[in-house]
């Protein structure tokens, strides 16, 4: 009966697999005590307490208010916000630059053709690390001091403490211009969505952007007078040793964006040319055939595909682009890694509650914007008909 | 066959479980002993503390104390092996093992002694935070710092100790942390930052490696205390006295007169101090689970107290740090070791 039993290989497979479960949650288990039991041995704080200790030293750059007072739960967050941020703008700018170039190495302009192609193998096999060190040292050497500072129109000055700029002061103009300006956005959106169902249904064309930039220009100005014409800017201006007011971007923040950008570039505009090329010549002479102009074919007949193929391998350098963020640690650019992996864990000393809460930033992070573009892909793909 | 392949993966799974935890040796000496060589924790790129010389060989006050450790326990001061490690890995390489001991410009905090699970050996440098700026700057004191942008290492107590002064003073400054010295000391050079903050038996290490050591200076105030010292981990008596009682050895045999020079000579002293210290009297050495020799090796090998520090950091060396706190406590300093009893 057993036997009969171990022989029917559905009942075997389910047995091997069964003990392999048990054999890797049994292995994980024990790792889990005898790390706990070592750590214990040696009389070293456990837990998650330390998060509500003051962490008592300071941060450059903070998008929420900090001051050495508070704790390190709020070094975590702090250093989060600063991640997201050199990540959201990473991938912006190399979502542009990549593009961009994808298309330019496939101009028919031999000199345009092989720049793009010289820039991508070039940046794209230079290690990451090198590069942040060299763009952010080039920053700091080529730049002036303080005093000698680039000065365009009192209004903007560029340093080599970092590149300042005039803030608006948040009042209510500056909300109705805000809000103006998503109201312009949301416009556009609804005008293109009705331009193409014109064109679908009776086939007249209606060219959408003039009329954007013209809501992006005249809504703001109305918003002006609205919000009762009353604009407060603080001007950077030099007092001490350093400029005080407007908002600053640091050396190490440029750096490491230029650096992030111009390298995971070079990966994007690698998939976007292998998209445009999977795309079949036909559906090209197709276009062509039908009377479409140049400009009519890529944008509604070869990128929509292209697209469709370049969203996995993109995916992936964007997820690239946020881990590799962590090298900010190099130049001091206060993210995650550098302020809470970093002077947090050497402050409270333990490691692993610190190093796992990390890592689990740096998961969470990727798996949300997987699941992002995971349900772009989704929805780009052929519908079958 | 399939009936021997199930009791394997059983037999195997049951082992996993049922060996249950076990723990790391926390009998450092006869670890140590049985790997005939100690691993030492370093900073490796700090002048007069521990760098490595122009003949490839680690030199240092912070090293010299790990050559008396081997010395010791192994009978040849020869016998280490250094891990350089930045102040970031430095905790948690002893922490986890990865060496015996660290001897790393490491400042003694209740922390650190407490829920960090260490425990600091002795005081083999007193030191006080203090600050570089260039001489352009006009700055003569610190008070005068107001809005500054400061360099620094991070995962150091200085980061903490600038907060404080800063804070207490009421006056704002800008912070660009590093991750390495050499970081922090290219920073300063471009002008990233007006003020670079940080031990100063560091400063003068660091100053004479800037390209015009003569354009900056170290400012005069001293904001903190920085006891420096070696550290191991908590839970090892015996390894932690050894250590202790080295440091103490080197100490002794400075304020009795031994050196590496005339410590044969000694062996034959009258004085009891002294031949209790070089273990021709008493049970010292057996105390500690080391040969009875033991602060006889130390002085031969690496030398008292004195000759370590005038070879390292004192007029011996480039960094020529007058003795100051580090005098002996008969000279007006703090170094100050119990009696060897």
């Amino acid at each position: 009966m057993l036997i009969t039993l171990l022989r029917n290989p559905k009942v075997r497979g389910f047995i091997f697999q069964f003990l392999t479960v048990i054999g890797l949650v049994a292995f994980l288990w024990y790792i889990g005590i005898n790390t706990v039991a070592n750590i214990e041995q040696r009389g070293i704080q456990t837990g998650f307490g330390f998060l509500n200790g003051t962490a008592g030293f300071g941060i450059d750059q903070s998008p929420i208010s900090y001051s050495e007072e508070d704790t390190h739960g709020r070094v975590f967050l702090v250093g989060l916000l600063n991640t997201l941020i050199i990540a959201f703008v990473g991938i912006v700018f190399s979502t542009i630059v990549g593009v961009i170039i994808g298309i330019l190495r496939l101009s028919k302009n031999w000199l345009i053709a092989k720049l793009a192609r010289g820039y991508i193998d070039f940046f794209r096999n230079i290690p990451l690390l090198l590069q942040i060190l060299f763009w952010y040292n080039v920053v700091l050497r080529a730049m002036p001091s303080p005093k000698q500072s680039y000065n365009f129109y009192d209004m903007f000055f560029i340093n080599n403490r970092g590149l300042y700029f005039p803030l608006p002061a948040y009042n209510i103009t500056f909300y109705t211009i805000l809000g103006s300006l998503v109201v312009a956005l949301l416009a556009t959106i609804v005008l293109n969505a009705w331009a193409n169902k014109r064109k679908e249904t009776k086939g007249e064309d209606f060219i959408v952007i003039p009329w954007a930039i013209g809501m992006f220009i005249i809504f703001p100005f109305i918003a002006y007078f609205l919000g009762g014409s009353h604009l407060d800017f603080s001007y950077p201006e030099l007092r001490g040793f350093n400029f005080k007011g407007g908002k600053t971007l640091s050396p190490e923040f440029l750096a490491l964006a230029f650096a992030l950008t111009i390298y995971t570039a070079t990966f994007i505009a690698e998939a976007v040319r292998s998209g445009i090329e999977a795309v079949s010549h036909g559906q090209k002479e197709a276009a062509a055939s039908m009377g479409m102009s140049n400009y009519q074919s890529l944008k509604l007949v070869i990128l929509p595909q292209a697209i469709r193929i370049s969203i996995p391998p993109i995916i992936n350098q964007y997820l690239n682009l946020i881990k590799n963020s962590s090298l900010a640690t190099a130049v001091g650019y206060p993210e995650i890694v550098t302020v809470f992996a970093g002077t947090s864990l050497n402050q409270v000393g333990q490691a692993i509650e610190i190093i796992s809460m990390t890592m689990l930033v740096y998961l969470v992070i990727s798996l949300v914007v997987s699941a992002v573009l995971n349900w772009f892909n989704h929805k780009m793909k052929i519908k079958e008909r | 066959m399939i009936y021997s392949k199930l009791a394997k993966i059983s037999l195997a799974t049951i082992a996993v479980l049922g060996l249950g935890a076990t723990s790391l040796n926390a009998d450092t000496l006869s670890e140590v002993q049985k790997q005939g060589f100690v691993k030492c924790g370093v900073d490796g790129g700090l002048p007069g503390f521990s760098e490595v010389g122009s003949d490839g060989v680690y030199k240092g006050i912070d090293v010299d104390l790990c050559r008396a450790v081997a010395a010791a326990t192994l009978g040849d001061a020869k016998k280490v092996k250094y891990v350089a490690l930045n102040a970031k890995e430095r905790l948690t390489a002893l922490q986890s093992g990865e060496i015996d001991m660290l001897s790393r410009n490491t400042t003694w905090t209740e922390t650190r002694d407490t829920s960090l699970g260490l425990k600091f050996a002795g005081v083999n440098y007193y030191d006080g935070q203090g600050f570089m700026v260039t001489k352009k700057l006009g700055v003569k004191s610190a008070k005068e710092l107001d809005g500054a942008s400061i360099c620094l290492q991070t995962g150091t107590t200085t980061e903490l100790n600038v907060a404080d002064y800063f804070r207490t003073n009421k006056m704002k400054y800008k912070l660009v942390s590093y991750d390495t010295n050499d970081q922090v000391l290219k920073g300063y050079e471009s002008g990233r930052c007006d003020v670079l903050t940080s031990d100063q038996s560091q400063l003068y290490g660091l100053r004479i490696k800037l390209e015009k050591p003569n354009d900056s200076i170290v400012l005069p105030e001293v904001i903190s205390k920085e006891p420096l010292g070696p550290v191991v981990r908590q839970g090892d008596d015996k390894w932690f006295n050894i250590v202790r009682w080295t440091y103490n050895a080197m100490l002794t045999a400075e304020e009795t007169g031994v050196t590496s020079a005339n410590v044969d000579a000694m062996l034959k002293t009258t004085n009891p101090d002294i031949k209790r210290l070089l273990g021709v009297e008493g049970q010292m050495g057996e105390n500690l689970g080391l040969k009875k020799d033991f602060a006889y090796t130390i002085i031969k090998q690496v030398g008292n107290y004195g000759e370590s520090f005038e070879r390292t950091v004192g007029m011996g060396s480039p960094l020529k740090i007058a003795r100051g706190y580090n005098a002996l406590w008969n000279a007006g300093g703090l170094q100050y070791a119990p009696p060897f009893r």
